[in-house]
């Protein structure tokens, strides 16, 4: 495992850049492709290729495997109580224009849409990552020659 | 009259300089699907997978369906092929092989559900087609309604997430539930009593045979007569 050195720096590199574009795909999905769904997935994967390269016990420190749960839950809840907080406004369930009801380009379609897919992001990222911790904390590291 | 009438447009499909890529790409596609079923190393086939994938996500693109292929590039060829390799490695590196009688059935089922494929494909209107059913009914709704109704440039994000709200809320709930799953199975470690506990190794028998006897060794030697009584 310590012989990985040109796979560690590459990873060291990358690990930065990868959950920028997350965040860019995250909060960009209005404007280009991309959305919670994937920025949820790439940001989870920057944690994958931790893991990959340095341990899972070294990316554990990292995230821990006990707020997981909670960020899959969050995640959820986040997007049904954004639904919940426009039915408490007086609209219907996930009718997103009463967020903002005196704009005149949409503020409220854009409000939305950011909370739910913030929701959808969390809870991806969250659960591709426990599903992977989960996975992967089940046994000792393979060995080299394993493949 | 009906909406289809009114909108039906005259439209003959013709061969774009981009069909050989497409082509190309199915082939590769092809090639890769058959690499899979040949091969019995499970590294091999996690790896092809991701090829399989990552190809796909360029066929999509030619298809000018962007956001379908960022989600193939990152959920098929990043995170599968990674849960794979960690199922993998706690399993079997081999594919155990398979008598040949056993082989018929499956192949059988493969045969008959793909010549119904090809068979359902004739019908299937030829791309780019301003009449099919996707690009008539809802989906030249959105396209009218969307610019004034939502203004979010993306209207993918704009049907997912706002006109689609409920089904985009049940996706997440799903993908909750896979890893609510996953813990449940694989992650929580075991309940007893309400506690939790880490498991032990199941004594073996010779470690347990060797308690006995030091018990009752022991208990010999605190209780002479009791000893003697049972012999």
């Amino acid at each position: 495992m310590m012989g990985h050195v040109i796979l560690r720096v590459t990873i060291k590199l990358l690990f930065a850049p990868i959950i920028l574009f997350a965040l860019y795909v995250q909060f960009h999905g209005d404007y280009g492709p991309g959305g919670g769904f994937q920025a949820g997935v790439v940001l989870a994967v920057a944690f994958v290729l931790h893991a990959l390269g340095f341990g899972i016990e070294a990316t554990k420190k990292v995230i821990s495997p006990n707020i997981l749960p909670w960020g899959m839950a969050l995640g959820v809840l986040f997007y049904a109580g954004t639904g919940v907080l426009t039915l408490l406004l007086g609209a219907n369930f996930l009718e997103y224009d009463i967020l903002a009801p005196d704009s005149h380009h949409n503020a409220g379609q854009h409000m939305g849409i950011l909370f739910v897919e913030f929701g959808v992001g969390l809870a991806v990222a969250s659960t591709m990552l426990q599903i992977f911790y989960v996975f992967t904390g089940r046994d000792p590291e393979p060995a080299d020659d394993a493949w | 009259m009906s909406p289809v009438d009114a909108t039906t447009v005259a439209y003959e499909a013709h061969v774009s300089p981009t069909f050989l890529l497409d082509l190309s790409l199915l082939a590769m596609l092809v090639a890769c699907a058959f690499a899979m079923v040949t091969q019995r190393r499970l590294f091999a086939v996690a790896m092809l997978s991701g090829v399989y994938s990552f190809v796909s996500a360029l066929f999509f693109v030619l298809m000018d369906a962007v956001d379908v292929a960022f989600t193939e590039a990152a959920v098929g060829a990043g995170v599968s092929t990674v849960l794979v390799l960690s199922g993998m490695a706690l399993a079997s590196r081999r594919e155990a092989p398979v008598s040949k009688q056993r082989k018929i059935l499956p192949l059988l089922v493969v045969a008959i559900v793909g010549a119904a494929l090809i068979y359902a494909s004739f019908d299937l209107p030829a791309l780019g087609d301003p009449n099919s059913p996707a690009n008539s009914y809802v989906g030249t709704a959105y396209i009218d309604v969307s610019p004034t109704d939502i203004t979010v440039p993306n209207i993918v994000t704009g049907v997912l997430a706002s006109y689609r709200g409920y089904d985009t809320m049940g996706e997440v709930l799903v993908v909750f539930t896979a890893g609510l799953a996953c813990l449940m199975l694989l992650g929580a470690g075991s309940i007893r009593g309400g506690r939790r506990v880490s498991d032990q190794a199941p004594p073996t028998p010779l470690i347990e045979a060797q308690q006995t006897f030091e018990q009752e060794m022991k208990a010999r030697a605190d209780h002479p007569e009791a000893g003697e009584e049972r012999t």
